[in-house]
């Protein structure tokens, strides 16, 4: 009984797995298919990945895109950091408010977050990289403070108290005492912002104007026309590298935790 | 320094970036081309073909989340009930494919449901007769449920995963058996995860533009995609913006009505 | 035993044993439990003490070994359809109810009236003293408040058995001397049979009608607290039954202990010639005399006020020994120790290595 329910259990979950993987091993595939036509197979082949090299436009998105995640989620992970830190002394009135604003890019649709910062940068600058990257640091920091805050209220506060008790400046405090504590959710906020501003198009899409693109407007633009192999080949080997990272990650992660498991079972 | 100043430059990142935009576009939605002020922008959502996409993408929305709570909540209770591995293994297994690129992936889906597409090829194997489903509103919805079902597994999951092993024992030791400690304390406790997981799912689905253009051929018509053209083709800044407005309203007041007060920390049980 | 006796006995463990990852948490453990009785498992963290109440409660199946309610083998019986309720150590009070709710779980599985439930409620937060407290959300109670309504949660399933895990080590000092008082007084008005698990010696000693200390999976002794705290059977119950002098000696011959050549009288007999010994001497058996009068002489190190007495270190050759009185003499001061064959207790050595461990 128990061995029926968990086969089925297994292949609920095998299927689940298939649903959300299909497109992706689709794309791998593509990627070392040696015809253009998306429909055909024309034997394997490993071109795409050498033309890729030389493809200047590809290669020129994905710096953008690179830039563009790298610098808008490490300026959201200070400001956001910061924003946490300051939010949780605040009294709860002010806190209310400040956490309100602070899930409206979250909850409020990607389109009309996209569209009222466009009709609010072209009263002033041109859009272009700069408007792009301050609207993904906007819509970044969200994420970062909502990975913070669960540290920072689980962190024993009078130990900054404490510290400043001991003659510590404000700013040394932060940086000794509460930041350490705090690291990984400082990490899971990047990374969170990073994976975020990569995947983004709608917003990009509004607020770019022309002459920039990222991976995703590029790809976006290209429907009509078809999609160039090479973005195959460049997305399987961006797939490639995250999956080694987090799997790394994962595994170095996973080791303090899995005999804390084994002891809390066997309590 | 007080702790609290900490927090000024992203209060003025707010101010600068959520709140003016937000001004921005509530001031071109309520002025003509001429400037004037007229609520007429605001009020298009109403005429007969924005009325339609509107209606469709609420019922398409509404499909999307019930499928996805369908699916994802025995996923989430299964990926707990196993404890085969980890839970951050878990969270990889569903946040990786993320890393692909989101266009690109409705593109595969687009190349899996077409005429002569994959889905076909395998079904025409099994000698079953093809299916139509290319450029329909099935195959948007199934595009829609692909994109959004781990925003709605993940906070499942992680509400059921947080529930104290201490309090299932409690039940059982109260006298509740399999089935009663399924209704009576997992499934009250995962609620909030399932609310976070609606908010994470229907307001993408609500207005989205990008899966309807690439799955529906160009012939469904979501709101998302009359707002997009708006701005992108006819250039009509003023009305896409009424029409955004219109939707952000709607939206947000059928969410408060949702989720009424169970919003508090909703936002943060998702991560 | 007699068969009075064994009607008496409401639970029965016979030869459990139970392993985690390879580890023995519990080895060929039998113990038998009275009606009514208020007995306590006692022991270090990791002693199977926690191991045992869960294998009673029904939430660990022993590898090997059996599980008797009054007379019936309940051992692969699941949890919920034991007649046994648990007061769990993290009061585990559900969140997502009120204090009624909490309560009424249990009955409302029953099945119970309407009426019956509210009654037994009214009842149980009598009994607790918490009154007044059916709507309370349980999240908004203090630490001692929870536990209250987690005694009255299992209390009102009338069960034979109630388990309590630990149930006062969250609480601070006051409150669980309070608590303690509170739970004795529970019990007398309940009349039911407790099982309560601790590693605080002081609370067993308090609470319990009968104390059993546990280590490393291996009941080590059982008895009242009396003879639990007068008759400490070996070096390990000693230790852990407050705070003691215990050195090696050995026995030259009856009535007579060595203590790095010094001959001691005692009353204890029946040892081998020249066997080693543990030697165990309570502190406040440890009497301070002049230096010319004790067994061994040594200086002062340290000596604390307690409130009632003095706790007195005094370094001697060979040993750090503790004394209890209530009169001090100067640190550095000269003294000798002495103390009376009656308050000598001697002990033959742990066979196994891991006991002589768990002294350090």
């Amino acid at each position: 009984m128990v061995r029926v329910k968990n086969a089925f259990m297994k292949c609920y979950l095998a299927l689940v797995l298939l649903f959300l993987y299909a497109p992706i091993f689709v794309l791998i595939v593509l990627s070392f298919n040696d015809s253009r036509s998306r429909v055909t197979w024309g034997g394997f082949t490993l071109r795409w990945y050498g033309s890729l090299l030389s493809n200047r436009q590809i290669l020129e998105a994905l710096e953008t895109t690179l830039f563009l995640g790298l610098g808008s989620a490490a300026a959201a992970t200070v400001i956001g950091t910061l924003g946490a830190v300051g939010i949780q002394a605040m009294r709860k009135k002010g806190y209310r408010v400040v956490m309100s604003l602070t899930n409206i890019p979250i909850l409020n649709a990607d389109i009309v977050t996209g569209i009222a910062l466009m009709l609010w940068f072209v009263r002033f600058i041109p859009l272009g990289f700069g408007s792009v990257m301050i609207a993904h640091i906007t819509f970044n920091i969200p994420y970062v403070i909502l990975s913070v805050m669960p540290k920072l209220k689980s962190l024993n506060l009078s130990i900054y108290e404490a510290a400043r008790d001991l003659g510590a400046g404000g700013v040394y405090a932060f940086f000794h005492i509460v930041l350490p504590q705090i690291g990984s959710g400082i990490l899971a906020g990047f990374f969170m912002a990073l994976t975020m501003s990569m995947d983004d198009f709608v917003i990009t899409y509004f607020t770019k104007g022309a002459g920039v693109n990222t991976l995703s407007t590029m790809i976006y633009g290209e429907i009509r026309k078809g999609i160039k192999p090479e973005m195959y080949a460049l997305s399987t080997l961006l797939f490639a590298v995250i999956f080694v990272i987090l799997l790394v990650f994962n595994a170095l992660s996973g080791k303090g935790k899995n005999t804390e498991d084994v002891i809390e079972r066997s309590r | 320094m007080k702790r609290k100043y900490f927090a000024t430059p992203y209060i003025i990142w707010i101010v600068g970036f959520t709140v003016l935009p937000l001004i921005a576009i509530g001031a071109s939605a309520l002025t003509g081309d001429d400037g004037a002020f007229t609520w007429d922008n605001v009020l298009a959502i109403a005429e007969p073909i924005n009325r339609q996409a509107l209606f469709f993408s609420l019922a398409i929305a509404f499909g999307c989340t019930i499928l996805c709570i369908l699916l994802a909540y025995p996923a989430a209770l299964f990926l707990k009930n196993f404890r085969f591995q980890r839970k951050g293994f878990t969270i990889f297994l569903l946040v990786l494919p993320m890393w692909m690129n989101f266009i690109l992936r409705i593109l595969a889906w687009q190349m899996i449901l077409s005429k002569n597409g994959i889905l076909n090829f395998l079904l025409a194997k099994f000698g079953a007769s093809p299916l139509a489903i290319s450029n329909t509103w099935i195959a948007l919805m199934i595009g829609m449920v692909y994109d959004f079902l781990p925003y709605m597994i993940l906070p499942i999951f992680n509400a059921i995963s947080d529930i104290d092993e201490d309090l299932i024992e409690a039940a059982r030791d109260l006298g509740a058996g399999g089935g009663e400690v399924f209704r009576k304390v997992i499934f009250p406790l995962s609620v909030p995860g399932m609310l976070s997981g609606i908010v994470m799912v229907f307001v993408p689905a609500m207005t989205s533009f990008v899966i309807a253009d690439i799955l529906g051929g160009g012939k469904l018509q979501l709101i998302g995609n009359i707002i997009e053209q708006e701005f992108m083709k006819s250039m009509n800044w003023h009305l896409g913006a009424g029409l955004s407005i219109s939707l952000m309203v709607l939206v947000l007041v059928g969410l408060a009505f949702t989720l009424r007060n169970d919003m508090e920390d909703g936002g943060t049980a998702i991560w | 035993m007699g068969t009075n006796e064994k009607e008496r006995d409401i639970l029965e463990l016979r030869n459990i044993s139970k392993s985690f990852d390879g580890k023995k948490v519990l080895d060929d453990l039998s113990l038998s439990i009275g009606r009514n009785e208020f007995i306590t498992l006692l022991g270090p963290s990791g002693c199977g003490k926690s191991t045992t109440l869960r294998i009673i409660g029904g939430f660990v199946r022993p590898d090997e070994g059996a599980v008797f309610f009054e007379g019936r083998d309940i051992t692969n019986l699941a949890a919920e359809k034991r007649n046994v309720n648990t007061v769990f150590q993290k009061y585990s009070l559900f969140p997502h109810m009120n204090v009624e709710e909490n309560i009424a779980f249990g009955l409302k599985l029953k099945k119970k009236s309407r009426a019956y439930i509210q009654d037994k409620i009214r009842y149980a937060l009598k009994l607790v003293n918490l009154e007044g407290y059916e709507k309370r959300n349980t999240t908004a109670l203090s630490g001692g408040q929870q536990q209250r309504i987690a005694i009255a949660r299992a209390i009102v399933n009338e069960p034979e058995i109630l388990l309590l895990d630990e149930p006062l080590g969250a609480l601070d000092l006051k409150l669980r001397h309070d608590m303690q008082q509170e739970l004795i007084r529970i019990k007398k008005e309940v009349g039911i049979t407790f099982i309560y698990v601790t590693h605080d010696q002081e609370e067993a000693l308090t609470m319990s009608d009968r104390i059993v200390v546990m280590n490393k999976g291996i009941i080590q002794q059982m008895g009242t607290s009396k003879s639990i705290y007068d008759e400490p059977q070996n070096a390990f119950v000693a230790d852990f039954i407050g705070k003691s002098n215990i050195i090696d000696g050995v026995m030259p011959q009856d009535r007579v202990v060595e203590i790095r050549g010094v001959k001691i009288p005692c009353v204890d007999e029946g040892f081998a010639a020249r066997e080693s010994v543990d030697v165990v001497i309570r502190p406040e058996d440890l009497e301070i005399r002049p230096e010319s009068e004790g067994f061994f002489a040594g200086q002062v190190v340290s000596v604390l006020f307690k409130g009632a007495y003095y706790e007195i270190k005094v370094r001697t050759e060979s040993y750090e020994w503790v004394s209890q009185s209530v009169s001090a003499p100067p640190v550095g001061a000269r003294v000798g120790l002495y103390v009376l064959p009656d308050n000598i207790q001697i002990m033959h050595k742990p066979k196994s290595e891991d006991a002589e461990i768990i002294r350090e």
